[in-house]
């Protein structure tokens, strides 16, 4: 038995799993219409490289990625575009974008499949077919997979070296992990160990809930299968434990150091689901066209279903026969994810569940009552933060207060709010706070720009002139120096042309302007990571609604 | 329709409930105050919840906050209580009155009412009563079986709302000095503590009945711990604190000065252990922060006592604590998870 280490508090939401387990996964009928995004993943968004009007087959590429931290994104089955342009997504901002629609020709054609054994294949081959392939954290960050798979190399314990299957799905309602692992273990324990190869792991842990005890069964069944030395490790049911930090804290008892990365100690943390399609994308392939989602909440039929990328949403809550006092939709668990604008918008990779939502199921909070300093959020912030004094922090705008006391460590599970006897949404206010810092210290850093542009244009006034007094008296003193018998060589000397000078102070200048800037460069965006980065887009989109939050006071509104 | 955010659960706990439960864990203590001292501190209950639940829905009003969410807290119902359990029963009723309503006008609404007031609202109430009523501050009740004379509850409601004794009665007959008043009143007259303990107000412990009226928050205090309502720290240390300091001295001088248990059984030590000091509002909120907090009031209330100019310390301890609260917190702060191993910074 392995031990395990506890994390600090946590909380233990019903599960509500059980009604979505009960059907094995069925796939999705093949819609009459699909909206693929081109941004389905942390980073850059892909570019497009179909027109209107082409025919596609299924997995072939309609967007390409473009610089680091991007993906590709494939024709989920095969057919025509009729459109590229502005569509609704589900993205917190309910702001629109680009999207190619494809009218399927319903022959589900597939383009090209190239089976390989990844053995066979070099690391840096790998990595880039999983790229082409679009794989991303299906666990919902949707981090391309490819830039993770570097060996774990750099960092200072070289002897281990952890690769650790993320099969914890910790969020209440969502169970698409639990029934991928009880139906397909064998092909996430063969991707396990084409990453484990991948990364140079010597050891790879898979951690599960035990309230899946029918997927710790069958990931038991397929290691055995495989003959693999891996461990299936049964981890207690808490919320966050699914999170990437929390389960590498609870199997391994390692801390990721704040602002760092898994693999800075030497670990490594893949969704079980994305370890599933990077398999096939490689064993089989199939680039990510389809992923399972879980349809669930006030349904009458909840179930998981392989749905193509780009099924619009309602077409999957039908599936499930709604009741019909469901009144609004959630993408994501009831923890962590976000009210769905409109159900029309398309399946993404990140879409990992989608539950019908009525009264009776998610009541209004009641109006939040000022914070009576009870510190159960205390009690239970898995990051260790107090968001009773952050709370009163960001709610006051003391932003620089908030930072000091590692606002930025906080995961935004939600765990805070769910306590709350005063029913204050905690959380919400830490991504008002986040975002407002960000945004402050991104006009501070244009300010900074702007101000070292204009230093140098003044700089290259001065020069400018100084140059032509030079040049003016050079020019005298040489018709000067012409009249008698033989002009002196010009005393300057060659290494030192007016023009090398210049470009020397130049660069002394630039050196100067850029040594002022790295000393009052704010403290947090240094260094960000690309998945901080990607947090940073989406938080920044919900800032319209917080703002607007935050006008008002906590204390309920006026009657 | 789901919130707008998420989380989009939570749990079914509110504030209201909180203080409900602490009112619920004060029932054992109330009832056995009741048995050893009669009825008339149901009377003080009685006064002291009107008065809370009116002056906060003024103060509610003339603030302009909504008053029915904040009304249905229980908040001010709660400092109430725990104003009249600190003060003597058979007080004139605008004594509980004035009381109760200095804090929640002054000591909660003023400084910006729930979550915000600086100190213990019921602690500063008590500490303006006796502090400006002294006499009628000390006609605490005697036992049942102790005095000569015992009023009916009939009698005794006539004494608190119009002043009046039967005849041929006087107040002395039916009051007595608290236990720990005793104690220092015939320590000044270097009596030594044996004899002292010899008299009958005094019981196994400490005080005849107070002392069992103590047992009844204690039980009821633990019962706040195991409904994870209130954390064992303040209880612990302030308890840990006063008994060691008071054991101290009575080691080192055991004729002059009384046993610590006499200490946790008297006055309001089991009342602020586990009622008053834990107040969250006024309290730190850090664990460490919280041992600092109580072991300081319990060595505050022990030092009031043995050579202070009042009887009991608990009340001032705790205003004095409420002072370096921020300081605590500030100074206590636990590190962060990925910033303990490391973690750069």
């Amino acid at each position: 038995m392995r031990t395990l280490y506890k994390f600090h508090g946590g909380v233990h939401p019903p599960g509500n799993k059980t009604p979505s387990t009960q059907q094995p996964i069925s796939a999705a009928p093949l819609p009459a219409k699909l909206i693929v995004p081109f941004r389905q993943h942390a980073g850059e968004a892909a570019k497009p490289v179909v027109q209107v009007g082409d025919h596609v087959l299924k997995g072939q590429l309609i967007g390409e990625p473009v610089g680091f931290v991007s993906s590709a994104v494939h024709a989920p089955t095969s057919g025509t575009i009729t459109v590229i342009d502005m569509q609704p997504v589900a993205h917190p901002s309910g702001l629109p974008d680009l999207c190619a629609t494809l009218i399927p020709d319903g022959k589900d054609e597939w383009f090209l499949r190239e089976a390989s054994d990844y053995r066979t294949l070099p690391a840096e081959e790998l990595r880039h077919r999983l790229r082409m392939a679009g794989i991303v954290g299906l666990g919902g960050a949707v981090f391309p997979s490819d830039i993770k798979l570097r060996p774990l190399r750099n960092h200072p314990n070289k002897e281990i070296g952890t690769l650790i299957l993320n099969g914890a799905e910790c969020e209440p309602w969502i169970t698409c992990d639990d029934m991928l692992m009880r139906e397909r273990a064998a092909g996430i324990v063969q991707g396990a160990e084409m990453l484990r190869s991948m990364l140079e792991a010597k050891e790879v842990l898979i951690g599960i809930e035990d309230n899946k005890p029918e997927a710790i069964a069958a990931m038991h069944r397929a290691v055995a299968d495989g003959g693999l030395p891996f461990e299936v490790v049964t981890v207690p049911t808490v919320y966050p434990g699914g999170g990437a930090k929390q389960l590498i804290r609870v199997l391994t008892g390692l801390e990721v150091p704040s602002g760092k990365l898994p693999t800075d100690i030497g670990v490594q943390c893949f969704n079980v689901a994305t370890v599933y399609s990077a398999w096939r994308a490689i064993a089989h392939g199939e680039p990510l066209v389809s992923r399972v989602v879980t349809v669930t909440g006030n349904v009458r039929r909840p179930g998981n279903y392989e749905a193509l990328i780009g099924t619009p949403l309602s077409e999957l809550i039908a599936l499930g026969e709604p009741l019909p006092d469901t009144d609004s939709h959630i993408m994501g668990g009831p923890m962590m994810g976000m009210p769905l604008p409109s159900t029309s918008v398309p399946l993404v990779k990140a879409s990992n569940c989608i539950i019908a939502a009525a009264k009776k199921l998610f009541p209004a909070p009641p109006p939040a009552l000022p914070c009576i300093r009870c510190t159960r959020c205390a009690q239970v912030c898995p990051a260790e933060l107090q968001p009773m004094d952050l709370f009163w922090f960001a709610q006051s705008k003391n932003f620089g207060q908030a930072q000091a006391f590692s606002l930025f460590d906080c995961i935004e599970c939600g765990a805070c709010s769910y306590v709350c006897p005063s029913h204050i949404p905690l959380v919400q206010y830490f991504r008002f706070a986040k975002s407002e810092i960000r945004m402050r210290e991104q006009d501070k850093l244009a300010a900074d720009r702007a101000r070292e542009r204009h230093e140098y244009r003044e700089f290259r006034i001065e020069r400018e002139k100084r140059e032509k007094a030079e040049r003016l008296a050079a020019k005298e003193k040489a018709a000067q120096a012409a009249k008698p018998v033989e002009p002196p060589a010009v005393a300057i000397n060659p290494d030192a042309t007016p023009e090398t000078t210049a470009q020397m102070k130049i660069q002394a200048a630039i050196e100067h302007a850029k040594e002022q800037a790295a000393a009052i460069k704010p403290k947090n965006t240094e260094n960000l990571s690309a998945e901080q980065l990607a947090e940073i887009a989406e938080i920044e989109a919900r800032r319209a609604r917080m703002r607007e939050m935050a006008k008002s006071d906590v204390e309920p509104p006026k009657e | 329709m789901a919130a707008f955010f998420s989380p989009f659960i939570s749990k079914p706990d509110t504030v209201a409930q909180i203080m409900f439960r602490v009112m619920l864990a004060l029932l054992p203590g109330i009832a056995l105050y009741v048995w050893y001292f009669g009825p008339a501190i149901l009377v003080s209950i009685a006064l002291a919840s009107i008065t809370a639940l009116a002056t906060e829905a003024a103060m509610l009003k003339l603030r302009d906050r909504p008053v029915a969410p904040f009304l249905k807290d229980n908040s001010a119902l709660l400092t109430g209580w725990l104003l009249a359990l600190s003060i003597p029963p058979l007080a004139p009723w605008w004594l509980i009155v004035v009381g109760t309503a200095f804090c929640i006008v002054v000591a909660k609404h003023l400084y910006g009412g729930l979550g915000n007031n600086p100190f213990n609202p019921a602690m500063i109430g008590f500490a303006v009563l006796i502090v400006s009523f002294p006499v009628p501050m000390t006609h605490w009740l005697t036992p049942h079986g102790l005095g000569q004379i015992e009023l009916s509850f009939l009698e005794q409601l006539r004494y608190i709302f119009i002043g009046s004794l039967p005849p041929g009665v006087t107040l002395d007959a039916i009051t007595m000095a608290t236990p720990l008043d005793t104690l220092k009143t015939h320590l000044h007259l270097d009596e030594p503590v044996k004899q002292i303990f010899d008299m009958p107000i005094y019981g196994r412990l400490a005080g005849q009945g107070s002392e069992m009226v103590s047992w009844g928050f204690l039980a009821g205090g633990l019962y706040l711990i195991a409904a994870r309502i209130i954390s064992w720290h303040i209880p612990v240390a302030y308890l840990g604190a006063l008994f060691a300091t008071a054991g101290l001295f009575h080691l080192a001088d055991p004729a002059h000065y009384v046993t610590p248990l006499f200490h946790w059984f008297s006055g309001a030590a089991m009342l602020g252990a586990f009622f008053i000091l834990t107040d969250p509002v006024t309290g730190p909120t850090t664990n460490k922060g919280k041992l600092i907090f109580a072991a300081g009031a319990g060595l505050l209330t022990y030092l009031i006592r043995a050579f202070g100019g009042f009887p009991d310390g608990t009340a001032f301890a705790t205003l004095l604590m409420n002072i370096c609260v921020p300081l605590i917190v500030l100074y206590t702060q636990p590190k962060v998870f990925g910033k303990k191993s490391g973690g750069e910074r």
